[in-house]
């Protein structure tokens, strides 16, 4: 991966955080807003996987959905307080990360995909029909309740502080795992997967820790979901969904840290905007974006971008 | 004897015959993945796209410009094709040189952008296409009574899978295009003209697409939705199977076909999921697939 010029990403987390700190006094709706972070988290753990690891996963809605189901039932079930029901959810999509990753990464390249879509459509059939998660009426009514027993999330702002808080954690936690000696590894097996096995890593076991990783974090921002929007429905672990979530960090920026960020931001800002006037159009143009991203800028907004610094940089010198 | 297993057998041989129907539509799609797949290095998304555009196209030329279903078999399928080969042109060939999932990811783009321009235009609850006359009712065949209608579709796929097959396997023209599978820039020093036949061989594999859809629009309802169902589970297919072999697509789509129906009988929540169970235990036991070389 090449290295960001630095004051570009100094520039964008300054903005980033500024922008963050004051969302919701600067007009930008709270629940939006930590719609856009539920999603961003899902899109960083995807990254982790797809854009570090190499490892494209085709039914990622399967951990979102599996933990946004496993924290509205528990939370509804015995009224535990919101950061149990959010490691309960983390938990479970790690678990089930577990079991699709160790018969995923059976198959390699092309068919790492094929499975995953296949293993996450499973889920879906389960849920369909399980009774736990109400079929099509979806779990509904969710309470938010108080964190650790003692602040009450029921107000917009207070929510959208804890869940910014934790988002940025989730943020900081991918940081430091891309940069951590088992990041590095990760990297390698991304660039030359021969090469590694032959360096003596155990690479199915670092293939299988990423997935498991990946898929917990993804848990998280399901169970967040359903802490804001106060449900879970089927749409979680639809296949849309995980194509929504490849949407984002391709259009963002494979492989960079802001890129997911940026583009599940574009992608739920899309959504919401042309949501109620173009309904079945949102799918046509988020299929168009899917086609240009790949024909036209496959290293997304961020990956571009810092391409584009590169080359002037080289051309000054 | 009326019953088996504690099943009626009039029941028992409905679900599979039904099982072999959809088992059918598994041979044909994945049979135009492999082809594709070998060919082009695509796994091809948008085959359930292409599914779902034959099942529409059949249904526009009856309802539009009052063609019957047989001409429809045959004119369906070529608009399909050249759907396809517009496909290949644009989009897919630019694609070539690059990581194979960039082509799953352009195929996926290219699936929602169908799937969404059918929904809009004709809303998600379907359509019916009435079984041709010729085909109606049912023959009594001593055990059961057998649907006229899905007894061709059976037939109809097996020949044209099989001609496929016949076509790839054994002839000239077979040959040259499994030499450039294996070689594509030695058999164009040969003279042959890959690039066409890398667009030919793509629109032939969206032409079998589209004739599946044209089979199923009288037994299925006619939806937007339809296609991107049946690709999910014919990926699976494709796994048990392994994408390398032509014979071997067209026998794990039958064979699963048959396994779903017979799960309908017995245990009909696990209907859904069983093939994906399948694909769970070849890839424990045999993670190449069942026909696929061992990589």
């Amino acid at each position: 991966m090449q290295r960001q010029p630095r004051s570009f990403a100094r520039v964008g987390y300054v903005v980033l955080v500024a922008v963050a700190l004051a969302a919701p006094f600067i007009g930008l709706y709270p629940v939006l807003m930590m719609k856009i972070m539920c999603l961003a988290i899902f899109a960083c753990a995807f990254n982790l996987l797809f854009g570090y690891t190499g490892l494209l996963s085709f039914g990622h809605a399967a951990f979102f959905g599996s933990a946004a189901y496993a924290t509205g039932w528990l939370i509804r079930a015995t009224g535990v307080t919101p950061e149990v029901g959010v490691l309960f959810g983390m938990g479970v999509a790690g678990l089930l990360g577990l079991v699709v990753g160790m018969l995923a990464i059976r198959r390699q390249g092309i068919y790492f995909a094929m499975v995953t879509l296949a293993l996450a459509q499973m889920v879906y059939f389960v849920c369909l029909q399980a009774p736990f998660t109400h079929g099509e009426d979806g779990l509904q009514g969710v309470p938010r309740g108080r964190l650790l027993g003692l602040l009450p999330l029921e107000s917009d702002v207070t929510c959208y502080y804890v869940v910014l808080v934790a988002f940025v954690a989730v943020f900081l936690t991918i940081r430091r795992i891309v940069h951590s000696p088992f990041g590095q590894i990760l990297k390698a097996i991304r660039e030359n997967e021969p090469r590694a096995v032959s360096l003596g890593y155990a690479v199915d076991r670092y293939k299988l820790l990423a997935f498991v990783l990946s898929a917990a974090l993804a848990g998280v921002a399901g169970s967040l979901k359903t802490l804001v929007l106060g449900f879970a429905s089927l749409t979680d672990v639809h296949w849309q969904t995980s194509g929504e979530v490849i949407l984002m960090t391709l259009l963002g920026g494979l492989g960079t840290f802001l890129g997911p960020v940026l583009g599940s931001s574009i992608v739920i800002a899309l959504q919401d905007t042309l949501a109620d006037r173009a309904g079945s159009w949102v799918t046509v143009i988020i299929g168009v974006i899917f086609v240009a991203c790949v024909l036209l800028f496959r290293r997304g907004i961020v990956g571009e971008y810092v391409a584009f610094r590169l080359r002037r940089r080289l051309d000054a010198k | 004897m009326t019953e088996l297993f504690g099943i009626p057998i009039q029941a028992l041989f409905g679900q599979l015959l039904l099982g072999l129907v959809n088992g059918s539509f598994y041979a044909l799609l994945s049979l135009g993945l492999a082809v594709i797949f070998g060919l082009l290095g695509i796994v091809n998304f948008a085959h359930g796209a292409l599914y779902m555009m034959g099942a529409y196209a059949a249904w526009i030329l009856l309802d539009s410009f009052g063609i019957d279903y047989w001409f429809a078999l045959v004119l369906a399928p070529l608009l399909i094709g050249i759907v396809g080969v517009i496909v290949e042109r644009l989009f897919l060939k630019r694609l070539y040189k690059l990581d194979p999932v960039y082509g799953l990811l352009l195929t996926f783009g290219l699936a929602l952008i169908a799937e969404g321009v059918f929904r809009d235009r004709y809303g998600v609850s379907g359509q019916s296409y009435n079984v041709p006359d010729a085909l109606q009712g049912a023959t009594d065949v001593g055990f059961m009574i057998l649907p006229n209608y899905r007894a061709w579709v059976v037939v109809a796929s097996l020949v044209v899978c099989f001609a496929t097959w016949f076509l790839i396997e054994k002839t000239r023209l077979g040959s040259t295009l499994r030499a450039a599978t294996e070689n594509a820039a030695l058999v164009q020093a040969f003279g042959v003209n890959v690039p066409v036949m890398v667009t030919l061989t793509y629109g032939a594999g969206a032409a079998l697409a589209g004739l599946a859809g044209v089979l199923a629009a009288p037994v299925i309802q006619v939806t937007p939705l339809m296609g991107s169902n049946l690709i999910i589970v014919v990926f699976a297919v494709v796994v048990i199977g392994g994408m390398g072999s032509i014979l071997g697509s067209i026998v794990s789509g039958l064979l699963l076909g048959l396994v779903e129906g017979l799960t309908r009988v017995f245990y009909p929540e696990a209907s859904n999921v069983v093939v994906f169970v399948i694909m769970i235990i070849v890839l424990l036991v045999r993670p190449s697939g069942l026909f696929g070389k061992s990589a």
